[in-house]
């Protein structure tokens, strides 16, 4: 048995290291409490529609999200808005649709099944409208920037006039959450930017973390569902272990032997 | 194969097994006699099959939904993530997966180090053994590829270009592995192929590995040869089946966790960027488990030595069982291998540490002399300890010390002094 506490002291470590090396690389980021971390994190169901609300007022003027569909904002483990409102939230977007029985190309109001619809044709039209600078798509932006949700949280909040001896030049402005800090994103958020339907004052940091939330689901929407089968399936496990480990026990006592 | 005759019971069970002898295999495998002092160590054997196993049976899962082509390739995983049923859940114990197969690898390569199960008359296990390590970086360097995010590209650019240091032909050997003038769809497809037929070279030479291990059958942590069937043997079902079951559960538990609640831990934020041949990562590094032999590739400042090193660092092991001199298996009887043991230990624990970091001033320092050190552990240290090394007597018997109820290696110790 001794032996056996070596080796998963050992894998402890092993993920211990790898969760440190990740942590060597990190500045120090703005903390917020997410509600969707730990063992039975969950999403904010209100943050999430709040954050819909900022991205789609805000973020998607640049912003596509190619992965999402109108009709994952009625699903459960989202932003959970009734098949009504997302419906409705669908049919408020123009959809380029066809070529129709003529041949031609037309566009109709969005429909639960479309994809959201994205702000430019293609990454070349992004860049010319942006200063050269590609917005990135945000659907599993989250997940591709190493600081994760506190990177984004700060970031929307780090905009700050560049210290003395630094030149920006036009159209790049300075954020200290930035790699190299520069960024040629301007500052999007200030306080009351958006009129909260449920009455939540929009200060910067609530917009800030209200549209991080969502890009977080955005990025594992079955975050939900993933947190609960996990907890079912390490209960089960361990459940098993214990009885296959008294098993053991009786079957190893035959021959007078540790084990 | 088996150590004593086998008759079926039923009728048609012996007609059966005239014809093709599975109930006999069957029955070797079940009576299979054990070392029974065999520690925790022992069942990382048992884990890997069952971690090959969910690779494959995830993998041909994903292969349903993944789409081979640079243009799709990154929509059809997000696919699988957002809209197959649990696909979130197959490629997450996928990707994981692959870390959990060579975290249970490196303690089963780690354990024959110790316990020195590569010597005589186990070296044909060893070398296909080192086969299958080598055919598992294959697998997952390709594997990694397929998302065709950022990494995938990049990690397949800087690989796939160290055999442009081969003399003359290296660059039109480049040409043809990418099937163009750059890595692109042609590359993506042809490591989707291949990638897809390693997992079952892997499990014909894993056959192979069991075959070639029941031969002479088990090494045991006392390192000794015993007599099978004997009182230093139990059969394999029950009892090695449900020390391996738990132990196998117990990996299991570390493995959900990884799946459930860190699944992007072991992997790179960058490769959730879509593959773009014009932007470069600012630092490309391969995953976890390949760190070390990427650190040795830059510590040597010429590319094709460098290439030459890595590959060497890996083919050194398969050499092992001759470099190792000496004539006693266990490390518990060898007091000064088991410190060099350790210190090789630390010595990859550090290679993959400043693998990771950039190649420069202290990192890269360090990375030199533990590359050094490396070589030097098997090239000079090892055979040297052979002849020098004073070993602790070895007991005669397994059976002794267990039913002594104490450690081996303090009985053995208790049994040496008894002798004087």
């Amino acid at each position: 048995m001794k032996n056996f506490f070596k080796i998963f002291s050992f894998i402890i470590l092993f993920s211990g290291l790898s969760l440190s090396t990740q942590a060597a690389e990190k500045v120090e980021y703005l903390k917020t409490d997410w509600s969707f971390k730990g063992l039975f994190g969950k999403f904010d169901r209100a943050a999430l529609q709040r954050g819909y609300q900022v991205y789609t007022e805000v973020c998607s003027s640049c912003h596509s999200m190619k992965y999402l569909s109108y009709r994952n904002l009625a699903e459960k483990g989202g932003p959970e808005f009734s098949i009504e409102q997302a419906k409705a939230i669908a049919a408020s977007f123009e959809v380029k649709d066809g070529p129709n029985s003529d041949g031609d190309m037309f566009t109709r109001p969005g429909r639960l099944s479309d994809k959201f619809v994205m702000p430019y044709d293609n990454v070349q039209a992004a860049q010319a409208a942006n200063g050269g600078a590609y917005p990135p798509d945000m659907s599993v932006l989250v997940k591709a920037r190493g600081g994760g949700v506190d990177y984004i949280y700060s970031l929307l909040q780090g905009y700050e006039d560049p210290p003395a001896g630094v030149t920006l030049d036009e159209g790049v402005y300075y954020n200290k959450y930035m790699y190299g800090n520069k960024i040629k994103m301007a500052n999007q958020l200030s306080d009351g930017l958006v009129e909260y339907s449920d009455g939540t004052r929009a200060s910067v940091e609530q917009m800030s973390k209200d549209v991080t939330t969502f890009l977080m689901w955005s990025a594992e929407p079955h975050l939900e569902s993933r947190h609960r089968m996990g907890f079912k399936a390490i209960v089960y496990l361990i459940i098993l272990t214990i009885l296959v480990y008294f098993s053991m026990k009786r079957i190893w006592s035959r021959i007078e032997t540790e084990v | 194969m088996s150590d004593h005759e086998y008759t079926p019971k039923s009728k048609f069970g012996k007609w059966f097994n005239d014809r093709l002898p599975l109930l006999t295999l069957a029955n070797h495998l079940t009576d299979y006699p054990t070392p029974k002092n065999l520690n925790y160590w022992w069942t990382f054997g048992g884990i890997l099959t069952f971690c090959l196993i969910t690779q494959i049976v995830t993998g041909l899962v994903l292969a349903m939904h993944y789409i081979a082509h640079a243009d799709m390739a990154f929509d059809s995983v997000e696919h699988i993530m957002r809209d197959v049923n649990y696909g979130w859940l197959i490629r997450y114990i996928h990707a994981n997966g692959a870390s959990m197969f060579f975290l249970a690898v490196y303690i089963h390569i780690f354990r024959s180090l110790f316990y020195g199960s590569y010597k005589a008359p186990r070296e044909i296990i060893w070398i296909i053994g080192i086969i299958i390590y080598l055919l598992m970086m294959a697998a997952a360097f390709l594997g990694y590829v397929l998302p065709w995010g950022q990494m995938s590209f990049w990690g397949a650019t800087v690989i796939t270009n160290l055999f442009s240091a081969i003399p003359l032909v290296g660059e039109g050997i480049v040409t043809w592995l990418w099937g163009g003038y750059s890595v692109d769809n042609p590359t993506l497809t042809r490591f989707f192929t291949l990638h897809y037929l390693i997992p079952f070279l892997i499990l014909g030479l894993v056959v192979l590995h069991i075959w070639a291990l029941h031969v002479p059958g088990n090494n045991n942590p006392v390192g000794i040869d015993i007599k099978k069937p004997s009182k230093d043997t139990v059969p394999f079902h029950p009892y090695i089946v449900i020390k391996d079951g738990f132990a196998l559960l117990m990996f299991m538990i570390v493995f959900a966790f990884f799946v459930f609640y860190t699944p992007n831990i072991l992997g790179h934020a960058d490769n959730y960027i879509e593959a773009n041949p014009l932007v470069t990562p600012a630092h490309i590094v391969p995953e976890w488990y390949l760190l070390p032999f990427y650190a040795i590739l830059r510590s040597v400042p010429d590319k094709l030595l460098g290439v030459v090193a890595m590959l060497s660092a890996i083919l050194i092991l398969a050499a092992l069982p001759w470099l190792d001199t000496s004539k006693i298996r266990s490390a518990v009887f060898r007091p000064l291998y088991r410190q060099f043991y350790w210190i090789l230990v630390a010595d990859v624990l550090i290679l993959g540490y400043v693998g990771a970091m950039p190649a420069e001033g202290l990192y890269l320092l360090v990375a030199r002399v533990a590359t050094a050190y490396y070589f030097l552990h098997f090239l000079v240290i090892l055979p040297v300890l052979g002849w020098k090394e004073k070993t602790l007597p070895i007991p005669l018997s397994i059976t002794e010390p267990i039913l002594g109820g104490s450690p081996n290696l303090a009985t053995a110790k208790n049994k040496e002094s008894l002798n004087k």
